[in-house]
């Protein structure tokens, strides 16, 4: 590993930061390659490279990332946290989160896990909360059969209607 | 039984460059800075608080071969060796302004948080750090 790559990394990591901060906004593929100081092909290449994903999935693990706290910390509706989280359509934002998180938005509140999370300083919360990019259900409130072997998801289609 | 904690540690692509930012910017102080020839022990603490120290460690030989630390090095750039530090302020908009002015790479803005306030930024070298102001 030389020192370009290390700050290659670098910069594809301050990119990174960067859809972490703006995460209810859309992707500007654009400005994430300024930032990593790369032409936008190259830095789509470069990402999935280093982290292991596109930035448009690790968006979108970010923000059902976020979703999961919306819905165990707050009151706001299934619609409310989806758009706050910068889903357009309730629809895609069900199909994500069950995708991603292994059940819906619904079920996930009704489950009430992670109850404790105020206490966890947010960097941690955050980085171990998110689901993963695997399809399998980690993190907080996770049971531990899923970290010992973890499961793909069952996709369920529902005729195209929101699952919430 | 364990009575407290006395040294953390981060790993660091280079230490002066630690040095200028860990000092430089955040304001720690230096505790330990020997060499010992086979590696340089170099500790800072927060001012004031020189019991509990973090050590700023290159990765390299003769601790770990040249391919570990590669990947060390490889890792750390990724953010992903899981250093991670946690420091209390009494202001956390007034550190954020401070940093900020400094140059300082700010991965979050100074947030509510169910603890309290803070904001997270990361040192050159890809380190995750938070400022706390708790409640």
């Amino acid at each position: 590993m030389s020192s370009s790559s290390e700050a290659s990394n670098r910069r594809l990591l301050r990119s990174r930061d960067q859809i972490d901060r703006a995460y209810p906004y859309e992707l500007s593929i654009p400005a994430l390659a300024r930032t990593a100081a790369m032409s936008e092909p190259h830095f789509i290449r470069s990402f999935h490279t280093c982290f292991g994903e596109s930035p448009h999935r690790y968006l979108q693990r970010r923000r059902i990332e976020r979703a999961m706290f919306l819905l165990r910390r707050s009151q706001l509706s299934v619609t409310e946290i989806c758009l706050e989280v910068g889903f357009s359509s309730l629809g895609s934002f069900c199909r994500t989160f069950r995708q991603v998180a292994g059940k819906t938005p619904r079920a996930y509140r009704k489950d009430g896990a992670g109850t404790t999370q105020g206490q966890v300083p947010t960097c941690f919360a955050m980085a171990w909360g998110r689901p993963s990019s695997f399809g399998e259900e980690r993190g907080i409130g996770a049971s531990l059969s899923s970290w010992v072997r973890p499961a793909r998801p069952v996709l369920k289609t529902t005729g195209g209607k929101p699952t919430c | 039984m364990l009575s407290s904690l006395r040294i953390s540690q981060i790993y660091v692509l280079d230490q002066q460059q630690a040095l200028d930012f860990y000092v430089g910017k955040l304001g720690l102080e230096v505790n330990t800075d020997n060499d010992l020839g086979f590696m340089r022990f170099l500790t800072v603490n927060v001012p004031g608080d020189p019991e509990r120290q973090i050590l700023l460690e290159r990765p390299g030989p003769p601790m770990m071969d040249d391919a570990t630390a590669e990947q060390v090095r490889d890792l750390l750039s990724k953010g992903r060796t899981g250093g991670h530090l946690f420091f209390l302020t009494p202001d956390a908009h007034e550190s954020y302004r401070e940093l900020s002015a400094k140059g300082v790479e700010i991965t979050q803005e100074p947030t509510e948080q169910p603890y309290g306030i803070d904001f997270g930024m990361r040192d050159p070298f890809g380190n995750h750090i938070r400022v706390a102001q708790l409640r």
